[in-house]
């Protein structure tokens, strides 16, 4: 306590550690000093003015953004002298703002309004004419009204600093100054969207949300991103049922204030037009619409008298579907279809990884280790595109605490703008390479290694023998594709392992041998597309398939449901770092259902419902935490912030399988089958691909 | 270039080469003691020299006047990172055009003083910020910097001492706001002239987050002279605490306008009366700026004073850059602010909200009510404003807009008052120094 500075801030006695900012002292202990530049985490501005404090014996009013507390400092925040200083800045910021509340889309949510509405005036003295100009479109998501701007740099920095970018900076000079996209008139950049949700004003506004509602008519569900396998939290606000936005406006759960393009706008597949309203059934070779039940009885039957004739039936399970799914899923095989065939899209070596680590504990990364380790090696990924959350900490791991990078890619990445050592490799053959990086990593207090399906197999077993040699702690992450891939491994999607990595005793058909055995008499593929890229060799295999769209895998098949998507139900997934969240409905989905209720019904109707029991998340997750090592969180941990699991359990007992392993490496607006159903992302790759073809003409 | 005819009152001590044929090249300097003064500076130590500069009473001569010795010792003795001597050549003050000649007419002055700084401090790289306006100034400067290498005057083993020093020109982009050292920083660094967060102070963190000595030419052309003839010789040139001459930038409504180098704490009216020539066709003193446009001016009234630091401050005006602007009984106050303002408002770099904002809100205020459109509360709001703007902004710009604007308020609000009622501007066939 002795080392903590001392001093009074509006009669009270404040303690704070030295070199914290008056402003950041203040907050603590619950004193709001107002701002609009200062903002934690980013480079300080002291440009906006508003957090000017009184100190006793300074003549001149403080900024306490850039003023570190001193031992004994009188600081007050709410004398007159300051009241009226506020009181003018805010008179000054408001003689060129267009005021146009009333139709702007921050209107009710903008911290200028809050701001005027406690500090300033209730009338203006401006009577002269305001500057006016156009507003700018800078890409399909960024629209930018200068006149509303009231420059307070939060967006350049946020795309510098955070985002590592740098597509934004100021032109003209004085009250004429203007943000700037990095092409002159538009943007070439990740298209995140966080200099719209940082920006305090309407001046920064979505393409997609912009004049489409107010924001006091939206119910905001908090849930989890259904794109990558990072975990965002988004914030999804609905009106009547429809989804308007995503944003994580209160800067809640593992992302804090992070969102890349896809958890911010690429909700927008959920009400195309394309989507399932009802369930399809094939009469006469074509795929007709019928009626719930008719669909249901047609699937149920066919499915017990395959059953009872000892047919083979084939189960694909998804990387999307949350962890109560995957799991009824695999228990309905298991128990009811009887096969032990079933199978997912495996995305990433997690199962050698665990294997791997037998033995040990607390050697699996979680996701605040990209933040807080001292030193962190990349293997594989180009982290910023096909991992924007892991990449956004990473970077800001080195921006708050110097951390050392290392990176070992085939090509560039962002990360090797700030790293301590780079080198490049291309397979896992060539992983040798990393001995150049021994010394250095030896010399580390700590490392977390992430890699991605480059290393599988036999080089997880050599990752993990090169890590232990390092004598330092290290903590591995083994990157995986979508937002339930490390759900559908931890519940036991695969032929060869049940639900918590046990070894099963009769393993079944995996998905390439399921797609390829000519007799599979039945095959049920839920939330998942394997026919885009491969043939099903059993001509007369009945064919179930549940999913949002009629797929490639959609059109083979005898029966259709249309599935619910992630933002239309609740649940859990399980991120990339094995952390368990919360799926909360936010939307209404018209004709389509959840894929656990529609399982629930198809064994209702094969007479197994008892057996089964309650198809309710809440019900199920319950069995998942007896059966599922790591998954032991109450569900109320869940539902407020992520709680890892740590699956963790002697080794899993089974060969590793790399060839079944294989990342899509979807990019930044690209993502599965839910990226070519979203117009917001199919629109921005539009626009990139049309900037690289003028670009590739201007060069020619 | 042209350059007015020395004045009998003249101390002629940074200007004394100004008129010789080729006064620029390295051979008038070095038959003008040229170089001599780096030459002994190489037999003191860097205390010494800078105790030397101390004694002198040297103040910053780019307007703020804080001691240059002092500023001098606050580089850390030791440092891992390079040190830098940059000279701020961004003369950009309305009314002040006293850096350019000593550029123009005596590059080298401005040399053996950046030599002697950087022997103080132990730098090995200066440079020299020009404004982007003095496009030719970089010429002549490139010039003597070729001319100092040549000799040996720069470059590696400087006259066989081992001392290293190179310098270099750059050129501002043309902002006010950058002659504001650390937005020069930035500038010159390659970024937007936006200023930078103080402390830290260049001196610790400047150019390129290395200690920095950054000063005005003229504080680096006083240099030479005070090594070469004492400090106590420049001190006693010119009052107590304001050390040696200065060269003021005589204009406006004076007979004969110019540059002159004078004692500090000159009597401003004997400049204006014995030195510029006194006021055209005999007309009466209205107001003096002291010091360029950012001063609050002085009513006539208020101008029998010695022109120094403390005197003017006491005054509650500034010596500033030296710019003095002499305006007669036919000038309008109200277009002078109003042209003031104009400047500031097209100046000011948009970093933070009371500058960016206020000086435009301020310049169209001021234009309606000098074109007749004004009402009595706009008198009260062109005051409010300005406060509202004074000691809040994020650098001097505020500052410097708001101080003369209060004091014309002030001072004339009878000429104000004459403006209202939809009256014309009752000066506006006689004034001829300010067109707006």
């Amino acid at each position: 306590m002795s080392d903590l500075v001392k001093f009074t801030i509006d009669g009270r006695i404040v303690e704070a550690a030295p070199g914290t900012l008056v402003i950041q002292a203040a907050r603590l202990a619950g004193i709001d000093i107002p701002s609009f530049c200062y903002y934690e985490g980013y480079s300080l501005q002291a440009a906006c003015r508003m957090c000017l404090v009184e100190v006793e014996k300074t003549p001149k009013l403080q900024a306490s953004c850039t003023l570190p507390v001193a031992e004994g400092m009188v600081v007050h925040s709410d004398s007159e002298p300051v009241k009226q200083a506020r009181k003018s800045m805010l008179e000054f910021l408001l003689t060129n703002h267009p005021l146009d509340c009333p139709v702007c889309d921050k209107g009710g949510e903008c911290e200028l309004q809050d701001m005027v509405f406690r500090y300033g005036a209730g009338e203006s003295r401006f009577t002269e004419n305001k500057i006016h100009m156009d507003e700018q479109q800078w890409s399909p998501v960024v629209f930018y009204d200068g006149p509303r701007c009231i420059l307070c740099f939060r967006c350049i920095r946020v795309c510098d600093e955070g985002m590592g970018v740098g597509a934004l900076g100021t032109v003209n000079r004085g009250a004429l100054s203007l943000i700037a996209p990095n092409m002159g008139d538009h943007l070439n950049c990740d298209e995140c969207g966080m200099c719209i949700d940082i920006c305090p004003v309407g001046a920064l506004t979505s393409g997609s949300y912009r004049y489409q509602t107010r924001p006091w008519e939206m119910e905001h569900t908090g849930t989890i991103c259904t794109h990558c396998s990072n975990g965002c939290k988004t914030t999804l606000g609905s009106r009547n049922g429809q989804i308007m936005r995503g944003n994580n406006r209160d800067r809640s759960g593992i992302n804090g204030e992070f969102l890349c393009i896809k958890g911010r706008y690429g909700y927008d597949f959920y009400n195309h037009a394309a989507r399932l309203e009802s369930p399809l059934l094939r009469v006469n070779g074509k795929l007709e619409p019928v009626s719930w039940s008719k669909a249901l009885s047609a699937v149920a039957a066919k499915f017990s008298s395959i059953r009872d004739a000892g047919g083979t039936f084939g189960v694909i399970g998804s990387n999307h579907t949350s962890n109560e799914e995957n799991f009824y899923l695999q228990k309905l095989a298991r128990q009811v279809l009887k096969t032990n065939n079933i199978d997912h899209h495996r995305t990433g070596d997690i199962v050698t990884l665990i294997d791997a680590l037998a033995g040990s504990t607390g050697q699996l990364a979680a996701s605040q280790d990209f933040y807080d380790s001292k030193a962190v090696l990349v293997i594989g990924s180009d982290l910023a595109l096909e991992h924007p959350l892991l990449s956004f900490q990473v970077r800001a791991n080195y921006r708050h605490h110097a951390a050392h990078v290392y990176v070992a890619t085939a090509g560039e990445i962002r990360e090797d703008k700030y790293a301590t050592k780079t080198i490049r490799l291309s397979q896992a053959s060539e992983l040798g390479a990393l001995e150049e990086l021994r010394a250095a990593l030896s010399a580390e207090p700590e490392l977390l290694i992430v890699f991605n399906d480059m290393v599988k197999g036999d080089d997880v077993r050599k990752l993990v023998k090169f890590g232990k040699s390092l004598g330092i702690p290290v903590k591995y992450c083994a990157l995986v594709d979508y937002s339930n891939s490390r759900g559908a491994a931890d519940m036991g999607l695969m032929p060869e392992l049940l639900p918590g990595y046990h070894a099963s005793n009769m393993p079944g058909m995996t998905l390439p041998e399921m797609l390829a055995s000519g007799d599979m008499s039945a095959l049920w593929i839920v939330g998942a597309n394997p026919l885009k890229s491969a043939q099903l060799a059993a001509k007369k295999a009945f064919v179930v398939v549940q999913d949002m769209f009629l797929t490639e895998t959609g059109e083979r098949a005898d029966v259709v449901f249309p599935a619910a998507g992630a933002y239309e139900k609740n649940g859990t997934v399980t991120n990339v770092c094995g952390e368990v969240q919360k799926l909360n409905r936010a939307a209404a989905s018209v004709g389509a259902k959840p894929d656990l209720e529609i399982m629930g019904l198809i064994a209702k109707e094969m007479g197994a419902a008892a057996q089964m029991g309650a198809w309710l998340p809440e019900t199920i997750y319950k069995e998942i935490q007896s059966q599922v090592k790591g998954y032991n969180i109450p569900l109320a941990m869940v539902t407020l912030s992520a709680q890892q699991s740590t699956p963790v359990n002697g080794g899993t007992g089974v060969a590793s399988r790399p060839d079944l392993v294989w990342s899509a490496h979807d990019g930044l607006f690209t993502s599965g089958t839910l990226g070519r159903y979203s117009a917001t992302l199919n629109s921005v790759m539009e626009k990139h691909r049309s900037a690289a073809a003028d670009q590739s003409t201007v060069s020619h | 270039m042209l350059y007015n005819q020395p004045n009998p009152l003249e101390i002629r001590l940074l200007t004394r080469r100004f008129g010789l044929p080729k006064s620029a090249s390295i051979e008038t300097y070095l038959a003008t003691d040229g170089y001599k003064a780096l030459e002994r500076a190489m037999g003191m130590s860097q205390e010494e020299i800078i105790n030397e500069v101390k004694a002198s009473g040297l103040r910053g001569r780019g307007g703020a006047g804080f001691p240059t010795g002092m500023k001098w010792g606050f580089l850390p003795r030791q440092s891992p990172k390079p040190k830098y001597i940059m000279v701020n050549a961004d003369e950009s003050e309305p009314g002040t055009c006293k850096d350019r000649l000593l550029i123009e007419f005596d590059p080298h002055q401005l040399i053996e003083g950046m030599l002697i700084a950087a022997l103080a401090v132990g730098s090995q790289q200066g440079y020299v910020y020009i404004r982007g306006e003095y496009r030719y100034l970089i010429d002549v400067m490139d010039r003597a910097i070729d001319e100092a290498y040549a000799r040996g005057y720069l470059g590696e083993n400087i006259l066989g001492r081992g001392l290293t020093f190179h310098v270099a020109t750059h050129s501002g982009a043309g902002a006010y706001e950058c002659g504001e050292e650390s937005a020069m920083l930035e500038s010159f660094e390659g970024k937007r002239g936006n200023p930078r967060i103080r402390p830290p102070f260049p001196a610790v963190a400047g150019a390129y987050q290395c200690p920095t000595v950054l000063n005005n030419v003229e504080t680096f052309a006083a240099v030479p002279a005070i090594i070469l003839q004492g400090g106590a010789y420049f001190a006693g040139l010119g009052t107590p605490k304001n050390g040696g001459t200065r060269l003021f930038c005589l204009s406006g409504h004076v007979n004969k306008p110019g540059v002159y180098e004078l004692p500090m704490g000159f009597n401003l009216l004997r400049m204006i009366e014995e030195v510029g020539g006194g006021i055209p066709g005999g007309k009466k003193l209205k107001a003096v700026i002291p010091g360029g446009s950012s001063c609050p001016v002085l009513k006539a009234d208020e101008c029998d004073l010695a022109m120094d630091y403390d005197t003017l401050a006491a005054a509650k005006s500034m010596l500033g850059s030296g710019g003095v602007v002499v305006m007669d009984e036919d000038t309008c106050m109200v277009k002078a602010a109003l042209r003031i303002m104009r400047f500031y408002a097209h100046e000011s770099c948009g970093w933070c909200i009371p500058c960016r904002e206020g000086t435009t809100w301020l310049r169209k205020l001021l234009q309606r009510f000098h074109d007749g459109q004004g009402q009595r509360s706009d008198i009260i709001l062109i005051g409010d404003v300005s406060r509202n703007m004074l000691g809040r902004t994020f650098c001097p710009l505020g500052d410097a807009a708001a101080l003369p604007t209060i004091s014309i308020v002030e001072k004339f609000r009878h000429e104000f008052e004459a403006h209202l009622d939809g009256k014309p501007c009752p000066y506006e066939s006689k004034s001829r120094l300010v067109s707006a």
